[in-house]
């Protein structure tokens, strides 16, 4: 016994990084919507950075803690409280047995992760933790979290070595238009110049339709050369699909493995934790860069988290 | 290899195409060369993704960079027609056709085909069927190469639960339904095999460039082998597949 789940929030997943090697027969890779802070969570609470996470959108949840542990909470600023009084993001925190984490309300972006020193008790589907709602596999019990679950700790802590050291400087600012760096392709041929043009320099407006599989948005028309149908084939985290209505939707997490729409780039891995926090209303531009570039950005991220996981050493 | 294309789809996988329609050869091409990649040497390959006339390779940019795979892709390429390719396997599907409760649509199946149901069963189980991929759900096959002579077109309105197992036509495709979901193909028969069972050693029975052969079992043999699976799991029958088998 360790949390009990009093409220659910909207939207509270089992997330790691993804289920790997099974896209192949049809398998989505689900995962955390943005990699990147699921492993700060993760570093900062004592983990190895693939350790599963709690997922929570927009309303987060409302958790009792039936027993003592370290927990760190990374991306958007959802208003968590410990008993009331607002606790830090990005910074590591002992919780006492009979605490409550609590979210007011979402104040910055629409997603956060909460790590757990040690992880959760949660097994392993597919050699993941990752829910995957479709197929009500993996996480707990395949779906999101409901009011009365119990979620077991793997092995908690009181406290962790050097916990003034665990502050981490959050990494999401509000904007009014967000830039999503894109690699462009794979489809990038199947538009007009002017198609290419309009995407590039339009500003796109994100829509309520957006969930773990995709965000739809609302924006200038990008004009195809013939239409926006392909013969189905695989589809990467960030995948731009522009079907022949035009307008675009961004592939997600728990995006199919296979599509037959026209893809015309793909958000960059570095700019995921910016993807993850878009809104129903927000404004997206997108900027292109050659996949060198966007290559050497994730290298840059993956370094710096390597770094920071020294202080678990 | 001329026409092979390589599409960036982001910074961590690169898309093989083949082609750009749906045929045997092509993924014949695809399924070598995904065997002659996974017996490479090259470092940082995450997982493939074969579908009907590309290879999407996910890999680790930490390991290796786009420039260097791109290199290196393109030498397996080169020698493509130097590397042994073992021949598909034939998955043996066992299945009970017609019936109210199993293939409830067999009979309109028939009638649309001006046969009979004996002779839409003949033809069904007369074909080793192409796995192009594998998508939509975990363990779904889209399979090619069905008789346009029993193909039906769909339920006008589809149903809200079709069971795990169900045998399916939907306008020239066929396919297994493996797990419970709606759908509106003409339901025809079920397999006792489990094609997907998420707690199993192989998760998913069937792979992309395997075939598959369907063949009539009575309601005897569908009991035993479901209890089989039920009970230490039932292993389906295989063959390598002829050239030009059918």
């Amino acid at each position: 016994m360790s949390i009990t789940v009093l409220n659910p929030g909207l939207l509270t997943t089992v997330q790691d990084q993804g289920r790997i090697g099974y896209q192949q027969f049809g398998v989505s890779v689900s995962g955390v919507m943005d990699p990147r802070s699921a492993a700060l969570a993760n570093i900062l609470a004592g983990n190895g950075q693939e350790e599963a996470v709690l997922e929570c959108t927009m309303m987060g949840p409302q958790l009792q803690f039936d027993k003592a542990n370290v927990i760190a909470i990374t991306g958007g600023d959802l208003g968590p409280t410990l008993d009331g009084k607002a606790v830090p993001g990005y910074q590591a925190v002992a919780v006492k047995a009979g605490q409550v984490l609590k979210f007011t309300a979402p104040k910055a972006g629409c997603r956060a992760f909460i790590a757990f020193a040690g992880g959760l008790d949660i097994p392993l589907t597919m050699g993941s933790r990752s829910t995957y709602m479709k197929a009500k596999i993996g996480g707990f019990k395949g779906r999101k979290l409901e009011k009365g679950d119990v979620i077991g700790f793997r092995a908690p802590v009181e406290t962790l070595k050097r916990m003034e050291d665990r502050v981490l400087k959050p990494e999401f600012a509000p904007k009014p238009v967000y830039t999503l760096r894109v690699v462009m392709g794979p489809q990038d041929d199947y538009f007009t110049g002017a198609g290419i043009d309009t995407f590039l320099s339009g500003t796109y407006t994100v829509t309520p339709e957006f969930d773990r599989m995709g965000c739809r948005l609302d924006g200038p028309v990008i004009a195809h050369k013939e239409g926006g149908d392909i013969i189905s084939d695989g589809i990467a985290f960030g995948a731009i699909q522009v079907p022949s209505a035009g307008t675009p939707i961004i592939m997600l997490g728990d995006r199919q493995t296979t599509g037959g729409y026209t893809k015309i780039a793909t958000v960059i891995t570095a700019d995921f934790r910016i993807l993850a926090q878009l809104k129903a209303g927000d404004k997206v531009q997108f900027v292109k860069v050659p996949v060198e570039y966007a290559q050497g950005l994730l290298l840059a991220q993956r370094a710096a988290q390597k770094a920071l996981s020294k202080i678990n050493a | 290899m001329a026409d092979v294309r390589f599409l960036l789809t982001g910074d961590t996988s690169v898309c093989v195409e083949f082609g750009n329609e749906i045929s045997e050869s092509i993924n014949a091409q695809i399924r070598a060369f995904n065997i002659a990649l996974s017996n490479s040497d090259i470092p940082g390959i995450v997982e493939t993704v074969p579908t009907y006339r590309s290879l999407m390779v996910h890999y680790d940019p930490e390991v290796i960079r786009y420039a260097p795979l791109m290199d290196k892709l393109k030498g397996l390429l080169g020698q493509l027609d130097k590397i042994t390719i073992p021949p598909s396997e034939v998955l043996e599907i066992p299945v009970l056709y017609g019936g109210e409760e199993m293939g409830p649509d067999l009979k309109f199946v028939a009638e649309h085909a001006g046969k009979t149901e004996e002779e839409v069963i003949k033809i069904h189980t007369s074909t080793e069927y192409l796995i192009y991929m594998l998508g939509f759900t975990p363990g779904f096959t889209y399979l090619g190469g069905m008789d346009e002579a029993i193909a039906t077109p769909r339920l006008k309105t589809p149903r809200v639960k079709i069971p795990a197992g169900s045998v399916g036509i939907a306008g020239s495709q066929t396919g297994v339904y493996p797990i419970d979901s709606p759908g509106g193909w003409q339901l025809i028969g079920r397999t006792p095999v489990r094609m997907y069972d998420a707690n199993r050693k192989t998760p998913i029975l069937p792979q992309a460039g395997q075939y598959i052969k369907f063949y009539a079992i009575d309601q005897a043999e569908f009991d035993r082998i479901a209890a089989q699976e039920a009970a230490e799991g039932y292993q389906v029958k295989r063959h390598p597949r002829k050239e030009g088998g059918k």
